[in-house]
């Protein structure tokens, strides 16, 4: 399973490195997006992968911390969901607004000189 | 305890009394002179109830503890000679503070410049006692950026705001320099204490950074205290007002150079290196600043000189650092303070009177204003070193110690024959001073006719020339207790105490003394006439201006070498820096493990699922495809990032993240809401880019590919070789054992969230409302690109006829959803506790509901049936959760501390009730807030283009009319 997470991981990184890497500004936001999803796995699975064990506990009796997933990066992911939204969305707004000032979408405001 | 209490007071007091001070009115001059008083009229009290207690040798310390586990103290402490520099400063402050109300004029904001002068007291007040070395360098910076603001107080003014400028560059420059000296102090001694460093004046000598600490600390000392060659920022500092340069460059400012000699000669003096630098940097100051001061026609430029000498003379006191040089060296200090601030409140008074202090215009203004001449030539007469007055007095102690013997070297030997050299254009600059402004033929060319000012102006310089009368006759009686006090402070208890006589009889110094005084008047006869027809400055040296050489250095330090440096290695285009970036963190992760890993193969992995795989194949080639097509086909590749998050999403579940998997599902829900709104105003891409097919672009994007393969690689592998190691034990654990017992939920990630670190999603949140603002604020000004203003094709033409109810099914079943998304969304939030939910998806599915009423109908049709304030809900979800985290300190915790318990209800049974719930309920509100924000922000825009669009057709079919 750990083979194929990380060939997934290294995917959708190497996807979102590319276009991060790209000049208009609607491929550097979609290769946010897909970095985005890259890193969010990548942390998660520092807490290894589990099956069937979320992070559910009882009410009451002996809590045995190895039959359950890691919370933590699950936490520390669900944060980083929440704020990779916020950053898409103000990248947004930056991007059809600077489109709108400089009639171009090219990532530095202008077209590359031929 | 008291006099402890008494010195906190003393630190405060003229803090506060600046905050005060800069809330009065613009106009209340008096009131702001009265509180000012007051103030330092406080502190001289404390001064004089500590006076007992120090006079019997005592230091007193008062420590306030600040950051205990880090030892981290505010701790002050005084003894002799930081109590008679704090009187000096707390007394001479309060005769400015007199003398100001009458110099500024009504059209001066007086608020501001009281309240500088008070945090500038309280910071040289708190330089002076501060008993750790680190905090004392704090207090002279901050002396350093109160002096510029202080300077600058004129800002309509430029040569105000240049002296400001240069001064603050110079000092602080130094001040960085101490502050690297008092660290490496501070390992060589192993204390910031100051106690502690004075003591080990042996190990530091020993030391092989001796020399290293010694340059930077000299550098320190030697920029605020004006020597040769940063004297230059003092006679520019003269553009500010009077007042200013009267507190600034007699007690204060500069005062603070020699006494981190003086206080610090036991612990870094007594080397030979000390003597040379220290003694050799002083003479040279003395000789240059008195030599200046002659040829200088501005009154202020002239006192300004003098100050540099006369604190070149306190620096070779402190060089010599014998005791009898120490003790002179501190005589000077106060003579100089007390004699140079009635001079400076008498240049400022002519200044105000006259309204010029050009010495070659202004002449026998004795017969004009004579109380005011009386003063000034008392007082240019204690700087000459006339006997009986207090500066003959110390520069007598001077020259007794330049005659003596110390240590044989050359600079010991010529040291008699310097300080005669210097005296001599001290008397001649002093007697140029009195002799062309207040005698000579009635002045003609004045741009008003001088009198004497009003009474109250000149208080305050009448009692400092009482005060050089009474100290020069009899010394013994007035200064000389304070002074031995101050110098067995400085050099240890066992110091003989010193007697200060007016008459040693005719010995060298006095011998000294006299060829100074009588070959001064020559020099001054001699030449007076040829002086004030040359420029300003001596003959030749005057070309040479260190004012313009620091002005060079400044343009080429922060304007020239910067763009060269930028055009050599900067660039302004997005992509080559971005792509620096990637291949710096490849590097750099390529660097830290290489060699370092090994796989290891453990036991007890999920097995190998080919559904799981086979949902990985179509999510890579969802991902592959989105960047393929986001250049040409962005929505083809807007829905392909889409499959991709899904497929994420699906992962989340997989493995044991409920959680995730819900927040993620509703949040690409929203981004890809919130992309497809922001596809509308992007310029249409149906041709080709020009040169997308040519070489170049195809070799850029061939070398990106290398590069994110590469990295895409790398970050593969990490993420194998991490995941098939075994877990090792960490605080994850602890939040599972804890989670029910200490936060009341069984959703363990729920609580981390909420509860053991909430202060993290308090920060989260409020990136949020930030984001949320700064959105809506962007769009308020937005304008489309041309091409994009219009109506989108869609919406024109016979297409559009047959299209316009296209939606009408779903958007029936849109808005009979609305209440059950409604009920979700509670029930999401309030089983967040216990199992997957809480107030983050919780939150979004209630933008989502609001949202699907936007796509459902217009949003005309939508703002006429629910009033959404989205703005108000961002306000009330910080509220919320701030004030639950603020509620626990009623009850004596920490920041956000959470309770948790459940409640027997009747008929519902127990209910989880947690403090934790109220904060979730503001991160609840927060979200719905912040997300519909920048939704209807965005979504906006199509009514405002068309408001827009309708406002430019009106005028052109006007035209058309």
């Amino acid at each position: 399973m750990e083979i194929v997470l990380s060939t997934a991981i290294g995917i959708l990184a190497a996807s979102g490195i590319w276009l991060l890497m790209r000049p208009r500004t609607f491929q550097v936001i979609v290769g946010l997006c897909l970095l985005s999803y890259a890193v969010n796995l990548f942390i998660f699975s520092m807490g290894r992968l589990t099956v069937g064990a979320p992070p559910i506990m009882p009410k009451d009796g002996f809590v045995n911390p190895t039959a359950y997933a890691d919370p933590l990066p699950q936490a520390l992911v669900l944060t980083a969901i929440v704020i990779s939204f916020a950053t898409t969305a103000l990248f947004l707004v930056v991007m059809i607004a600077s489109r709108g000032m400089t009639g171009t979408d090219h990532v530095d405001g202008q077209e590359r000189e031929q | 305890m008291i006099q402890q209490n008494l010195i906190l007071i003393l630190i405060f007091l003229p803090f506060l009394g600046a905050i005060a001070a800069s809330t009065l009115s613009v106009n209340a001059h008096n009131a702001a002179a009265w509180l000012s008083g007051a103030v330092l009229v406080g502190g001289l009290i404390v001064m004089a109830a500590l006076y007992p207690a120090i006079e019997e040798g005592r230091v007193l310390r008062s420590v306030l503890t600040w950051i205990p586990s880090l030892r981290l103290n505010l701790s002050f402490r005084i003894d002799g000679f930081a109590w008679l520099f704090v009187t000096l400063v707390l007394g001479i402050g309060l005769l400015v503070v007199l003398y100001a109300r009458y110099y500024l004029s009504k059209s001066d904001p007086v608020p501001r410049f009281y309240c500088f002068l008070l945090a500038f007291t309280g910071a040289m007040v708190g330089m002076l006692v501060s008993g750790n070395i680190i905090m004392l360098v704090v207090f002279w910076e901050l002396t350093s950026v109160i002096s510029f603001l202080l300077i600058g107080y004129w800002y309509h003014n430029p040569a105000a705001r240049d002296g400001a400028r240069m001064a603050l560059i110079v000092t602080a420059t130094g001040g960085i320099c101490l502050l690297a000296a008092m660290l490496i102090l501070g390992q060589i001694v192993g204390s910031y204490d100051l106690d502690r460093v004075l003591a080990s004046g042996e190990v530091i000598r020993a030391h092989p950074l001796y020399l290293t600490v010694l340059a930077l600390f000299l550098i320190g000392a030697f920029t605020k205290s004006a020597q040769f060659p940063f004297h230059f920022w003092l006679p520019n500092a003269m553009a500010a007002p009077t007042p200013v340069s009267a507190f600034l460059h007699s007690a204060t400012m500069v005062k603070a150079g020699v006494f981190l000699l003086v206080r610090f000669s036991p612990a870094l003096g007594g080397s030979e290196a000390w003597f040379f630098a220290v003694t050799g940097t002083g003479m040279v100051t003395l000789i240059v600043g008195a030599v200046f001061a002659l040829f200088r026609h501005d009154l202020k430029g002239l006192l300004a000189y003098s100050t540099i000498s006369h604190l070149g003379l306190i620096t070779a006191l402190a060089g010599i650092g014998s005791t009898g040089a120490i003790v002179a060296a501190i005589f000077h200090i106060a003579n100089h303070a007390v004699f140079k601030a009635s001079l400076f409140m008498a240049a400022g008074i002519i200044d105000h009177e006259s309204g010029t202090r050009d010495m070659r215009r202004l002449s026998g203004l004795m017969r004009l204003m004579p109380v005011t001449g009386t003063l000034a030539i008392v007082a240019a007469a204690a700087m000459a070193g006339v006997p009986l007055l207090n500066g003959f007095l110390s520069k007598e102690m001077f020259f007794a110690e330049a005659a003596s013997w110390h240590n044989g070297s050359w600079l010991d030997d010529a040291l008699p024959y310097l300080a005669t050299f210097a005296s001599i254009f001290a008397v001649a600059y002093s007697l140029r001073f009195i002799m062309t402004v207040f005698f000579g033929p009635p002045p003609t060319d004045l741009p008003k006719m001088p009198h004497e000012p009003s009474p109250w102006m000149r208080r305050p310089v009448e009692l400092l020339v009482l005060i050089c009368l009474l100290v020069g006759i009899l010394p013994g009686t007035t200064l000389g207790p304070v002074l031995n006090m101050a110098a067995r402070s400085v050099l240890g208890p066992e110091t003989p105490y010193f007697s200060i006589a007016v008459w040693h009889g005719f010995n060298t110094p006095m011998i000294m003394s006299l060829i100074a005084l009588v070959l001064g008047a020559v020099l001054y006869f001699v030449f007076a006439a040829r002086i004030s027809e040359g420029p300003e400055g001596p003959p030749l040296l005057h070309r040479i201006r260190a004012q313009r050489i620091f002005e060079r250095m400044l343009l080429s330090l922060s304007w020239k070498w910067p763009r060269v440096l930028h055009r050599l290695f900067g660039t302004e285009r997005l992509q080559p820096q971005l792509r620096l970036i990637v291949l710096l963190s490849f590097a750099a992760g390529a660097a830290t493990l290489w060699g370092g890993i090994t796989f290891l193969q453990k036991t007890g992995l999920p097995a190998f699922d080919p559904a799981f795989a086979l949902m990985w194949v179509v999510g890579g080639v969802c991902a592959i495809g989105a960047a393929w097509q986001a250049k040409y086909h962005r929505f083809a590749s807007l829905a392909l990032l889409g499959g991709a998050g899904v497929i994420t999403c699906l992962t989340f579940t997989w493995f044991s993240a409920p959680d995730l998997a819900v927040t993620q599902l509703l949040v690409e829900v929203v981004t890809t809401v919130l992309l497809l709104l922001g596809l509308r105003w992007l310029p249409k891409r149906r041709e080709e880019i020009v040169g997308d097919k040519l070489a170049p672009a195809r070799i850029r994007r061939a070398w990106d590919l290398v590069i994110a393969g590469a990295s895409g690689i790398g970050i593969a592998g990490i993420a194998y070789v991490m995941m098939s190691r075994p877990l090792v034990p960490g605080i994850g654990d602890w939040f599972l054992k804890n989670a029910y017992h200490e936060g009341g939920g069984t959703n363990v990630v729920n609580v981390i969230l909420v509860d053991f670190r909430a202060f993290d999603t308090f920060g989260e949140i409020s990136v949020l409302a930030i984001v949320g603002i700064t959105v809506y604020a962007l769009l308020r000004r937005f304008r489309p690109g041309a091409e994009s203003a219009g109506l989108p094709e869609q919406q024109l033409g016979e297409e559009a006829e047959a299209l316009k109810d296209y939606l009408v099914v779903p958007s029936v079943i849109m808005q009979w959803m609305f209440p059950v998304m409604i009920v979700m969304s509670a029930y999401l939030f309030f089983r967040g506790h216990d199992l997957p939910g809480g107030g983050f998806s919780a939150g979004v599915t209630l933008a989502i509901a609001l949202l699907l009423q936007y796509l459902a109908s217009t949003v005309r049709w939508v703002e006429s049936h629910i009033v959404i304030l989205p703005i108000r809900w961002m306000g009330l979800g910080l509220l919320i959760s701030c004030g639950t985290g603020i509620g626990a300190w009623l009850f004596g915790y920490p920041f956000l501390t959470a309770h948790a318990r459940y409640l027997d209800l009747p008929l519902i049974g127990k209910v989880p009730a947690a403090t934790a719930l109220l904060f979730d309920i503001g991160v609840y509100a927060l979200v719905v807030g912040a997300t519909v924000l920048m939704l209807i922000a965005i979504a906006h825009q199509s009514l405002r283009s068309a408001r827009l669009r309708a406002q430019d057709e009106a005028p052109a079919e006007k035209e058309v009319a």
